[in-house]
């Protein structure tokens, strides 16, 4: 009786997951099978699942209507940039926060964690101001610098930082470690699992993002791939919608690509902060 | 080498006056203990030594140098934790190169002494481990040989073994001793246990309170202690300490100096004894080669370790007698030991001994 109910407890999780994962699966599945039917197909009714014929020229179209070589170049420049600086920058900074004794401490942190409630539209006509001051709109610099310090890199860091022992920060001081040597050497290993987990968050909110490149970009030299998908919609009047899903295949490809690599640090990350 | 000196050392937490202006001078070459009762300041010590706590006042001297505003790093000097500190993320060599590589040691000889010291740790094969994969001993000998490779001037150890279990510490014991007597470097070790300073230092400074009370060889400690504190913090089970003789002394003596006996015994009492006390055994635990026996006299309580031979039964009425040179008479008020100036009469008195 007792292994019956379980079964049936068991059977009842499983066919909940499986409705919950199609509900966000099935759009990502519409997209990717769009992307291989020909025009008539996808506006045809009732709709077909699966395509008839596999356009798979549809993705060579795609890639041959703008300069896309181009904005795959300037998109991984942008994402990995914005990634290296968030780094450079979140590890001392959160080690700092996480160890240091300093007057104002608290309230730096606060001001930090404001940053982090601030959306990019609430701020991006002071920093459009100033980028053009410095004469980088235009260039991908205007992509990468305004996210060159991440708020919420910082906080999830200094949580694993604060974990930490003391007594093996005075081991590597004894060991005449310097502070730069402590935090890459000893403090960022330790966090390895939250900073692929951290980095796969902004790298695809960075490879994704359309509001500012289109914000910041007037030039196709430095567009990125989000918008210059978006203006495959556009070329030809009617919407290619069939090119458009091919287009978002190209951008989304390399991400399902580097989360399927990074995934058992994700859930690492979620399970348990550090040892 | 070198020898460490303290000189007025004080450190206060916030107000909080933690160590109470210490001198110390722990020789060169010496295996130096720090022994006290938990949150005497031996740590807290210890650390400034390392330089990881900064002085409040007073001066630290390694060698002939003043290291008070020197970084840790720069004191030649190795620390060895209670918790071992290993980095969690390298592996067991890279934990004992870390320090050889971050003073420019070339990659070639870092091998080579890390080879080096392993084998003398019995850490060869666990090289490319990590330490979580290693047992508590292991880790132990991690740590240990992390501080040995540096070869450095002074080793200081906070109370090392403490995560072991008995057997390992026991041997472990050995092995640090052993290991001393073969760097001849000056060791400062930190322990709350008694048994464990006096079975590895050749000079123990026991600390109560954030002072010192006495520096001294072991035995000079066991048999010569300067005040009530030391006596009872040295040797197991503590003296006994009796009071109200008379006002202002009071009398002590070590378990294991007292004989004991049935009062209608006399064989066991020495005929030099000097003081005695009729009791009640109030429970007795055997030992193995010994027995304790817990003794009633009036309002006091008294514990007398002895052999088998004359094994008494508890409730049974004892004398219990002590040797005059085995007495130790100390100010009931400060606690400090009073050596001379007693004679024997006066001193059986004092006792208030049966006659
Ligand atoms: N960082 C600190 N801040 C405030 N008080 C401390 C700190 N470290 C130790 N203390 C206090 O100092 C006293 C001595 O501590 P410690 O040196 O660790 O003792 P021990 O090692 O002899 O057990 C204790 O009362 C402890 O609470
Ligand atoms: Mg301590």
């Amino acid at each position: 009786m007792k292994i019956m109910g379980r079964i049936a407890l068991k059977t009842g999780e499983a066919v909940m997951l499986i409705a919950v994962s199609l509900i966000f699966v099935f759009p990502f599945i519409w997209m990717a099978l769009t992307a291989f039917k020909t025009l008539p197909e996808v506006y045809q009714f009732p709709p077909t699942l699966l395509p008839e014929s596999w356009q798979i020229q549809n993705i060579v179209k795609a890639w041959e209507s703008g300069p896309f070589p181009t904005y795959l170049l300037n998109s991984t420049l942008v994402a990995f940039g914005v990634l290296f600086l968030q780094i450079l920058t979140g590890v001392p900074a959160a080690y700092a926060f996480a160890r240091y004794k300093f007057r104002g401490r608290n309230l730096l942190f606060a001001l930090t964690l404001i940053a982090l409630m601030i959306p990019p539209q609430v701020i991006f006509l002071p920093i459009y101001v100033e980028m053009s001051n410095w004469g980088l709109v235009d260039t991908l610099w205007s992509l990468i610098l305004p996210y060159g310090a991440s708020a919420f890199g910082i906080f999830l860091l200094r949580q694993v930082f604060m974990q930490v022992p003391d007594e093996v920060i005075e081991a590597a001081r004894l060991d005449q470690a310097s502070e730069w040597k402590i935090m890459w050497r000893i403090m960022a290993p330790m966090a390895k699992h939250v900073l692929v987990t951290f980095g796969l968050f902004s790298f695809i909110y960075h490879w994704n993002d359309y509001f500012w490149p289109l914000i910041m970009t007037n030039s196709n030299e430095v567009r990125t791939l989000p918008i210059g998908i978006s203006m495959l919609k556009a070329s030809d009047g009617g919407s290619e919608w069939n090119i458009a899903m091919a287009g978002n295949m190209i951008l989304v490809v390399p991400i399902l690509l580097i989360f399927f690599f990074a995934q058992r640090h994700i859930i690492q990350a979620f399970t348990y902060q550090s040892k | 080498m070198a020898q460490v000196v303290l000189k007025s050392l004080v450190k206060d937490y916030n107000k909080q006056n933690v160590v109470k202006g210490i001198d110390i001078v722990i020789p060169d070459g010496s295996f130096s203990v720090l022994v006290g009762p938990s949150g005497c300041g031996k740590s807290t010590t210890l650390r400034m030594i390392a330089g990881l706590e900064k002085v409040t006042k007073g001066e630290i001297w390694i060698g002939n140098q003043l290291v008070n505003d020197l970084a840790p790093g720069k004191r030649d000097l190795a620390m060895v934790f209670q918790n071992y500190a290993l980095y969690p993320t390298m592996n067991v060599f890279d934990n004992i190169a870390f320090g050889l590589r971050n003073r420019g040691v070339s990659k070639k000889e870092c091998k080579v002494l890390v080879e080096e010291i392993s084998e003398i740790v019995g850490l060869t094969e666990y090289l490319t481990r990590m330490p979580s994969q290693l047992s508590g001993g292991q880790r132990q000998r991690v740590a240990l040989a992390r501080a040995m490779v540096k070869k450095p001037k002074v080793f200081l150890m906070d109370e090392p073994l403490s995560n072991l279990d008995a057997k390992l510490r026991n041997q472990m014991r050995v092995e640090l001793t052993g290991l001393h007597k073969r760097l001849g470097t000056t060791f400062i070790y930190v322990t709350h246990d008694q048994v464990e300073a006096m079975t590895m230092g050749d000079q123990i400074i026991v600390m109560d309170q954030g002072t010192v009370q006495q520096a001294a060889s072991p035995i000079q400690l066991y048999k010569e202690p300067d005040n009530q504190f030391v006596a009872q913090f040295i040797g197991s089970p503590a003296m006994n300490i009796l009071s109200g003789f008379q006002q202002r002394l009071l009398v002590g003596f070590r378990p294991e100096s007292a004989k004991i006996a049935g009062v209608n015994q006399e064989a066991p009492l020495s005929d030099r004894a000097q003081f005695m006390k009729r009791g009640n055994i109030l429970s007795r635990e055997i030992l193995g080669s010994d027995v304790l026996y817990y003794v009633e006299s009036g309002q006091e309580k008294l514990v007398v370790k002895d052999d088998l031979r004359y094994l008494l039964q508890e409730g049974q009425e004892v004398i219990v007698s002590v040797n005059e040179e085995d007495l130790y008479l100390f100010d009931q008020e400060s606690g400090i030991r009073l050596r001379q100036g007693i004679n024997l009469k006066e001193k059986q008195k004092l006792a208030g001994g049966m006659t």
